[in-house]
């Protein structure tokens, strides 16, 4: 009941279709990461399946489709991240260092981090559940959207899905 | 003015800066914006009295649909000050009630 | 008279429907005439920073305000086949003569005898009723939008939006580019409205989105100071600080020139409103009226403009333009996508009540 509530105001609660977790044994030693898409509802939206460079995402038949992932084709590039007009899109990399995950996130908001800052690391409800170190700042299309790389304590991992700068 | 000053997305371009009177108060705003849009820059968001309740108002649509942001500019009331572009030397007035027509040849 | 302009298709309205039919409309070799009665063209598109959803034909991720320079730079190439004009309103519409009477600024008038007309006069903000609801401080979602995305002015410092449709999710995510703070985001509904991404993503930076919530009243005397809020199932009250109260409460189609040229039209609460019937090319009940976008029906920009394409192709093909017949179907397959998902499910039975298979009479 509660539950349900959250997920009706904008807050993944469980793991359904189009908001799936990689398989365990492959994520866990996928250089450079997997993608994480949390996208449970059916909407007429593909851009995150027209702009993956490997067919990952896997091609929609009806537009309105929830974006199904080919594992083993997803190189962790995070232009899916750049691109998803919801920003519904992360790549995640567990093999980033012992005991820590990266994660690479859509930022559209002001301040932007630089390299090396200390950020909050919040969860789905703008909670911060633990400090993070930004990694690298990018901008894959030049439309104002940054990807930035920050890396936190692992076992945060089904948690973090934002963050915010504290300067 | 309270003007965003950095954006995340956006980069604001805006005319030239010109001077405007509200209620006989020099204001400054920009050429060819919406009189409202400047009104709020300054600060200024009481824009007309209701004719019966005295009811303040301010803008709402933005889109010259609602009426709310009714004014009397260079001396014409009901001017739909969110559509209609700021010019030098404008004299805006907050309007009062139903607002009185000039009739030709008669000055303020 | 000399005085009456004439021109083959006028298209009222220069936002997302009304520029696409434009663009259809003189690439079929009609002259255009476009009327639009804010100081720019572009309609809501020029508010939007976010990126489009949808699929590559309607521009998907790229942001609404760039693909209204796509679709003006897509006009520019017609060359002077279309003519606009902004900071002009369409007031009227005589049935005798089929003259429209048109507005420019505020003081001046002119006559335009078109052969066909496009209305795509998009739509109105709502208000819904609470005490005080009339005090400044209180604006509509697209106004809040036109003072900070457009002109760059600070809306206020702390805004309570009420629903959370896509335009109170979207708002309040723009607002927050813009550096204000929401204090919450209500919605009288046991569910968001809006796409469940676009409240995701103001959840995670810690927006609260308060289902069962709605307005109480707003406080202040000569403007907003506050707001109290109520929670629609346990009746509790609470005091809210806030500058600004933002109405996201839905749109009503603006359609008084389809009333004043008789067009037949039903109230089909799916599509918010009033509506004109219309055959699937989105003729109207009469000969020489096209609807596109939310006039039509209030639904989202990216069906507006796929709309507009198809009222233009119309209008241009009813003058004896020659016009590929396959587009019309194509396009009508880019609306069917749209709409098939499960925000399209209202629009989809809406439309349903709105459609007419033939008006007999071409």
């Amino acid at each position: 009941m509660e539950n349900e509530k959250l997920f009706n105001s904008g807050v993944l609660t469980c793991e359904c279709k189009g908001a799936v977790l990689p398989p365990k044994e492959l994520w866990e030693n996928k250089k450079g990461g997997l993608v994480v898409i949390e996208c449970p509802q059916r909407i007429p939206c593909n851009p995150c399946g027209t702009s993956c460079p490997t067919g990952a995402v896997k091609p929609f038949a009806d537009i309105n489709d929830n974006p199904e992932i080919d594992y083993s084709k997803c190189t962790g590039c995070g232009l899916c991240v750049a691109k998803c007009p919801g920003l519904a899109c992360f790549v995640i990399d567990l093999t980033f260092a012992p005991g820590k995950a990266l994660i690479k996130l859509p930022h559209e908001m002001l301040p932007v981090p630089a390299k090396g800052d200390k950020v909050a690391c919040l969860n789905r409800v703008g909670e911060t559940v633990t400090e993070g170190t930004v990694e690298n700042v990018v901008e894959p299309l030049k439309d104002s959207t940054k990807v930035l790389h920050v890396s936190f304590d692992r076992e945060f991992v089904n948690q973090v899905r934002a963050v915010r700068v504290v300067k | 003015m309270q003007l965003i000053s950095e954006h995340p997305v956006l980069q604001y371009q805006h005319g030239k800066k010109v001077e405007f009177s509200f209620d006989g108060k020099k204001l400054e705003g920009f050429e060819g914006e919406p009189i409202a849009m400047a009104l709020h820059a300054n600060g200024v968001h009481i824009y007309r009295v209701t004719p019966e309740m005295e009811r303040p108002r301010g803008f709402f649509c933005a889109i010259g649909k609602c009426s709310s942001c009714f004014m009397v500019v260079d001396g014409v009331p009901n001017v739909r000050t969110c559509v209609t572009p700021l010019k030098e030397g404008m004299k805006v007035e907050t309007q009062r009630g139903k607002g009185a027509i000039p009739m030709e040849g008669e000055t303020d | 008279m000399a005085d009456i302009k004439t021109t083959d298709i006028l298209v009222v309205g220069g936002g997302a429907a009304g520029l696409s039919a434009a663009a259809e409309a003189a690439s079929h070799g009609a002259k255009v005439t476009v009327l639009e009665s804010d100081l720019h063209l572009g309609g809501q598109l020029v508010k939007q920073t976010h990126k489009f959803f949808g699929s590559k034909d309607e521009h998907a991720g790229t942001r609404g305000y760039k693909i209204a320079d796509i679709i003006l730079n897509e006009i520019k190439e017609c060359g002077d086949k279309v003519e606009t004009y902004t900071n002009t309103a369409a007031v009227g519409y005589y049935k005798n003569d089929g003259i429209v009477t048109v507005m420019r600024g505020e003081e001046e008038y002119f006559k335009l005898q078109p052969k066909k007309i496009v209305m795509a006069t998009g739509a109105q903000e709502r208000i819904i009723p609470f005490p005080n609801n009339d005090i400044p401080g209180v604006y509509g979602a697209g106004a809040v939008q036109t003072l900070m995305n457009v002109y760059g002015v600070v809306p206020g410092k702390r805004v309570l939006m009420i629903g959370a449709g896509n335009i109170g999710l979207i708002v309040s995510y723009q607002l927050m580019q813009a550096g204000v703070e929401i204090a919450a985001v209500l919605e009288a509904l046991p569910k968001i409205g809006g796409y469940w991404v676009h409240a995701a993503k103001i959840r995670r930076l810690g927006v609260p989105i308060l289902l069962r919530h709605t307005i109480k009243a707003a406080l202040g005397t000569e403007i907003v100071d506050g707001a109290i809020i109520q929670n629609i199932d346990s009746g509790e009250l609470t005091h809210v600080d806030c500058d600004v109260i933002c109405l996201a409460v839905g749109l009503t189609p603006t359609n008084e020139m389809l009333w004043q040229a008789g067009c037949d039209m039903k109230f089909i609460p799916q599509l918010c409103g009033h509506v004109p019937m219309r055959n699937p090319k989105l003729r109207t009940s009469h000969p020489d009226i096209w609807i596109a976008g939310d006039a039509a029906g209030i639904e989202e920009a990216s069906a507006a403009m796929v709309e507009g394409r198809i009222a233009g192709l119309a209008a241009a093909e009813a003058l004896g333009f020659a016009v590929e017949q396959e587009k019309f179907g194509e396009y009508q397959e880019r609306l069917n996508s749209l709409r098939r998902g499960e925000a399209g499910e209202k629009i989809r039975s809406g439309l349903a009540l709105a459609q007419v298979a033939d008006w007999g009479d071409e």
